[in-house]
């Protein structure tokens, strides 16, 4: 039975008579929390007040608790309440809830707003400080166990590296050809639409050539892989670092830098470049197509002006970059992986990191590279 | 708690849960009366975990009839299941709590999603709750990667208790704990079984705390019941699969009174 709950107050004299009756559970709550509001401003008039329970039919903590507040109310205006009538069943828990919420703690005062702001800055600043560290680290115990392999060759972990290559370059072929198609079919119709209004349709060929071949093939490929394999390789470390796993690994004897992050750095390195050869030449092949069926330019005659307008030169600026780019990307997110604390939240937070982190990166890497190549000439 | 009470707190007849051609649970029938301690018992594999989500409305079932206060189980998404819902609270294993709240956030958790009450309120239940499962007011603070395992049970506990159900399932509460540490989380549950009136289904390996606190034990073997009753009666079953739990080596050891 879920009777109502009922609260009657009954001044006699200097007494208050509080008679709580009905269902003080949980589901009650939004009544019984009126009903005890209600009554304060008398309870705050009386000198002394009795707590009659005799009529309450069902009682839970929360009916509890709300009972005891108010004679916590009345003990802190001097007589403590008398509190009457509890039914055998209940005594337990009204005795438990006489013994909670005693000490609570003082709420931190809140910080000065701008003070607040200015620590929040210092700790960004901090933290970009530790981020260089942190990357620093990573490359430098990469490059210890690259030396390590070096040095004993049969350390190197053949069969994760494979898996790796397998997994971030075999399995990222369809999507990488499918994106640099699309991208090089749409630079080509561009060129083709802007380009004949001032009768130079046939420079499209140089423009998609150099572009794709010397940034945008690797670009994509990178952001791509940042997105796809990057992103993987953190959330994969960074749940083994929740479930102890990393920590199972060092207590071997065995150096997750060695067993875990080398070889998934080292096949990012490897891939890249293979997945940018094969985007960019998917990149070229969809702006022949264009060049068939939107500029009027038979394939023979796109492939002669692209003989001669790109040079093994703007391959190989393309090329060359690609492993760098790879390092970047498996640096980042491996380190990102291994700074994830506890909690699934974080987990995410660094993985958003890690994405957002290494796409700036390649941008960055990308805009050094192209004032290096401006000044030496190629 | 007056309500028109079934005599028992949950029924589960013919139960048969089984996965792809493993039958785990095999046409099993347990009663769990109101008020008591049911500690449940069995081989590691053998079940236990399953008929706990089973009955909860975790995991399918081939066939059978579940009630759980009176109202028959379907699955998760069913509309029984999410009201009786409400009607216990669940210890997980592993504490289960949500990582990205605090502990007073994941104490106030139901409460904020079952019924509406002001923010003081719900912060004062929750520190008593945290209080009577014992632990402190600053630990409402703390984020759940940061407690110790019994802690995280505590917090769980407390979590589990938040809506005050009538039925309390606890899947191996002291597993992981130390002796000390598990007595005292049996201490409490008997506690507070006493003091909320509940009724507690407890899925467990501890030969101290069937013993303790455990009114009826439940053997779980080949997917059935094969015995069920007090302490005492176990001892005396001739099943052999519970005389090899009950009078093993390791039994005999840590429980030289028993006999």
């Amino acid at each position: 039975m879920n009777s109502e709950p009922l609260l009657a107050a009954t001044p006699s004299g200097d007494v208050l008579e509080l008679r709580p009756a009905g269902s003080w559970i949980a589901s009650n709550v939004a009544k019984l929390e009126a009903l005890s509001q209600s009554v304060k401003a008398e309870i705050d008039r009386s000198k002394s007040v009795k707590l009659d329970m005799a009529a309450v039919s069902e009682l839970d903590t929360l009916g509890a608790w709300l009972l005891e507040k108010l004679s916590r109310r009345v003990s802190s205006n001097g007589a403590p309440a008398d509190i009457v009538g509890v039914a055998d069943n209940y005594s337990g828990l009204m005795d438990e809830v006489r013994q909670v919420n005693r000490h609570t703690p003082q709420a931190a005062p809140a910080p000065n707003p701008l003070l607040f702001r200015l620590g929040e800055l210092g700790k960004a600043t901090v933290g970009a400080r530790e981020d260089v560290a942190v990357f620093l680290q990573m490359l430098g115990s990469l490059f210890t166990a690259l030396i390590g392999v070096v040095r004993h060759p049969r350390s190197l972990r053949l069969t994760s590296l494979v898996y790796q290559l397998y997994r971030i370059g075999w399995q990222a072929i369809p999507i990488i050809v499918l994106i640099t198609f699309l991208i090089g079919a749409i630079i080509a119709q561009q060129g083709f639409f802007h380009f004949r209004r001032f009768g130079a349709e046939s420079y499209t060929v140089d423009m998609v050539g150099i572009l794709i071949l010397r940034e945008l093939g690797v670009l994509i490929v990178a952001i791509m892989v940042a997105g796809r394999s990057g992103s993987a390789y953190t959330a994969e470390l960074g749940s083994m670092k929740m479930r102890e796993e990393i920590d199972a690994l060092s207590t071997m004897g065995l150096n997750p830098v060695d067993v875990l992050i080398l070889p998934r750095v080292a096949a990012l390195v490897i891939a890249l470049p293979i997945l940018t050869f094969i985007g960019s030449i998917a990149a070229l092949y969809g702006g022949g197509l264009v060049a068939q069926f939107y500029g009027d330019m038979g394939p023979a005659i796109y492939l002669a002006r692209l003989h001669e307008a790109i040079s093994v030169t703007h391959f190989q600026v393309g090329i060359l970059k690609a492993p760098f780019m790879a390092l970047v990307i498996g640096i980042v997110a491996c380190s990102e992986g291994l700074r994830v604390k506890g909690s699934a939240e974080s987990l995410g937070k660094q993985t958003t990191t890690s994405v957002v982190k290494s796409i700036f990166l390649v941008i960055v890497l990308d805009g050094l590279f192209a004032i290096f190549f401006a000044s030496i000439g190629m | 708690m007056a309500e028109a009470s079934p005599a028992f707190a949950i029924r589960v007849r013919d139960l048969v849960v089984g996965f792809g051609r493993q039958i785990v649970i095999d046409r099993l029938s347990l009663d769990v009366r109101r008020g008591e301690i049911l500690g449940l018992v069995g081989a590691s594999g053998g079940g236990k975990s399953v008929l706990m989500r089973t009955i909860i409305g975790l995991i399918p079932r081939r066939s059978g009839d579940i009630e759980v206060m009176g109202q028959p189980i379907g699955g998760t998404h069913d509309h029984g299941t999410q009201s009786a819902a409400t009607k216990w609270g669940i210890l997980f294993q592993q504490g289960a709590l949500f990582s990205s709240l605090t502990v007073r956030q994941n104490v106030q958790f139901p409460l904020r999603e079952n019924l509406v009450l002001s923010q003081e309120l719900m912060d004062e239940i929750a520190i008593a709750k945290l209080e009577m499962v014992g632990l402190r007011a600053q630990d409402g603070d703390k984020y759940p990667a940061e407690l110790s395992g019994g802690m995280t049970k505590r917090v769980a506990l407390a979590r589990a208790l938040a809506l005050d159900p009538p039925i309390l399932f606890l899947d191996e509460p002291t597993s992981g704990l130390d002796p000390i540490a598990a007595g005292d989380f049996d201490a409490l549950i008997k506690t507070l079984q006493k003091t909320l009136g509940l009724t507690v289904f407890m899925v467990t390996h501890d030969l101290a705390s069937l013993t303790t606190v455990c009114d009826r034990v439940a053997a779980l073997a080949d997917g059935k019941i094969v015995a069920i009753g007090p302490m005492r009666e176990l001892l005396q079953s001739e099943h052999p699969w519970v005389r090899a739990y009950f009078h093993g080596k390791r039994s005999q050891m840590l429980q030289p009174q028993m006999r």
